[in-house]
């Protein structure tokens, strides 16, 4: 059986590491895209003008009630099916291009996750002391210096557990790329089942990589949870 | 084709797909409703030692991706074909809804027996004390005060559950269940029309939506007694100024 995984032409321990590696990188790109929306979502439902606000909302609430496959495919074809019109009528005798499938699983991830983390980041936000904002205030901050000083640092502590779970979450929806044919780890392990014909050994493998990604991630962020409260007294 | 048309012309598929979606949805909530309340139990009282297969179920179960638990019920069990006919029960794992279906059950019971073992573990010591005090034997007082109470608790958290249970059923499109989602992948597939996309998206978010009224409705239930006391306060006041 260890053949089967090991490295070069006949095993597909290397194949399966190279899938390995697109999920992580997925994952990896994907993070601050979806950071980047988040805080965009959460400025936009904390603001003061109605239709940013209720943008906001719509979007936070309508991400969050579709399947994230569901996403994945409307932007996968959506975009696709928009980027050939735009080049149909930039460029008529131009030949058809497809959307590229680690592109379209950066947008949809990275919007599931905004969507959530805007969520995660307005509770964090709505957590913190307002007296420490009047505080800065009297002193004469400004709004960036309070935003940068006070509010953002503290930002993190509330909102680490938060984001640590969407992280996790991100990862394992990671797994759905393999469906719009990026190789991926999930796909990579199809490819062997399709040749080995082991399929329980190989997709019980792909979870247990997947698992040890998770738990993995669970320690570190257990370890950042606890460095971002260094400065709080444990009751 | 305009996106009216597209419904028109579609509508009873992807209606066929909302049946399958909540056939799914509902069926696997269920069976893992009907599961996880003992399973909390364990993770409640059993010694660590009991505990330890659990947490190691709960934790695969959490640290995988629905997609590859689906992929390791379906595609998987075809590596014991021959050991599961000679059980009979190769006809079951063949049908990609059976395996759709066991692979959500496992994973939301994973879910909600932890979310239960935090409403058990939020059941006041006091409530149980009392139901001692008064003489009800240890499974009387489960079912009368300790799971009221801690379901009360964890009400909220397993509506959530079944809302991610529902988005999970899209991924039964993949092995070949027709679910709205598959339905809308076939549709596609014949019409490059991107417009019943926005449907399907609609269709999940009017299930989510009357789901979270109804689920609301049965909270407001649950916690009736809870509400009660306001009432009977008020009339209280209103005899105290009729008699003054």
């Amino acid at each position: 059986m260890f053949e089967l995984l090991s490295y070069g032409d006949a095993g597909w321990g290397d194949e399966i590491l190279r899938g390995l590696a697109i999920t992580v990188q997925l994952a990896i790109v994907t993070l601050p895209v979806g950071l980047l929306l988040g805080f965009l979502a959460t400025f936009a439902s904390m603001s003061k003008f109605l239709p940013l606000r209720s943008l906001g909302f719509g979007y936070t609430t309508i991400m969050r009630g579709l399947p994230e496959i569901l996403t994945l495919f409307v932007v996968y074809n959506g975009v696709g099916l928009l980027m050939n019109a735009v080049l149909r009528w930039w460029a008529p005798d131009a030949p058809p291009t497809d959307f590229s499938p680690f592109a379209a699983g950066v947008v949809a991830l990275g919007m599931v996750f905004g969507a959530f983390a805007g969520e995660v980041l307005r509770g964090a936000f709505q957590s913190l002391d307002n007296g420490q904002v009047e505080s800065g205030r009297a002193i004469g901050m400004t709004d960036r210096q309070i935003f940068l000083r006070i509010q953002l640092p503290q930002l993190w502590r509330f909102a680490l557990p938060g984001l640590g779970n969407l992280w996790i979450n991100m990862l394992k929806d990671t797994a759905l790329v393999s469906v719009i044919a990026l190789d991926d780890l999930m796909r990579m392990t199809k490819v062997a089942v399709g040749v080995t014909k082991q399929p329980f050994t190989f997709y019980l493998l792909a979870c247990l990589i997947y698992w040890a990604m998770c738990v993995l991630s669970e320690l570190v962020l257990a370890k950042m949870e606890h460095r971002a409260n260094r400065g709080i007294l444990r009751a | 084709m305009n996106p009216v048309e597209i419904l028109i012309q579609y509508w009873p598929r992807l209606f066929d797909g909302l049946l399958m979606t909540l056939q799914l949805t509902v069926l696997g909530a269920l069976i893992a409703a009907l599961v996880s309340p003992g399973f909390a139990l364990i993770r409640v009282h059993a010694s660590p030692m009991a505990q330890a297969p659990l947490r190691l179920y709960v934790s695969f179960m959490r640290g995988t991706p629905i997609l590859a638990q689906l992929f390791l019920i379906f595609y998987g069990s075809g590596q014991f074909r021959p050991f599961l006919q000679d059980w009979g029960l190769w006809s079951f794992f063949r049908d990609p809804f059976n395996c759709a279906l066991l692979a959500f059950a496992l994973n939301s019971t994973a879910y909600q027996t932890e979310i239960l073992r935090g409403g058990i573990m939020g059941v006041p010591r006091g409530e149980i004390e009392a139901a001692k005090a008064i003489g009800m034997s240890r499974i009387k007082s489960l079912y009368r005060v300790v799971f009221p109470h801690a379901y009360r608790i964890a009400w909220p958290a397993l509506g959530n559950e079944v809302i991610l249970l529902m988005k999970a059923s899209a991924l039964a499109s993949v092995v070949t269940v027709f679910d709205v989602m598959g339905r809308t992948r076939q549709v596609f597939s014949k019409t490059f029309d991107f417009s019943v996309y926005l449907w399907a998206a609609l269709i999940y978010l009017c299930i989510t939506a009357i789901f979270v009224l109804l689920w609301r409705q049965a909270e407001r239930r649950l916690s009736r007694h809870i509400y009660a006391p306001y009432k009977a306060q008020s009339t209280a006041q209103s005899l105290k100024e009729t008699r003054a």
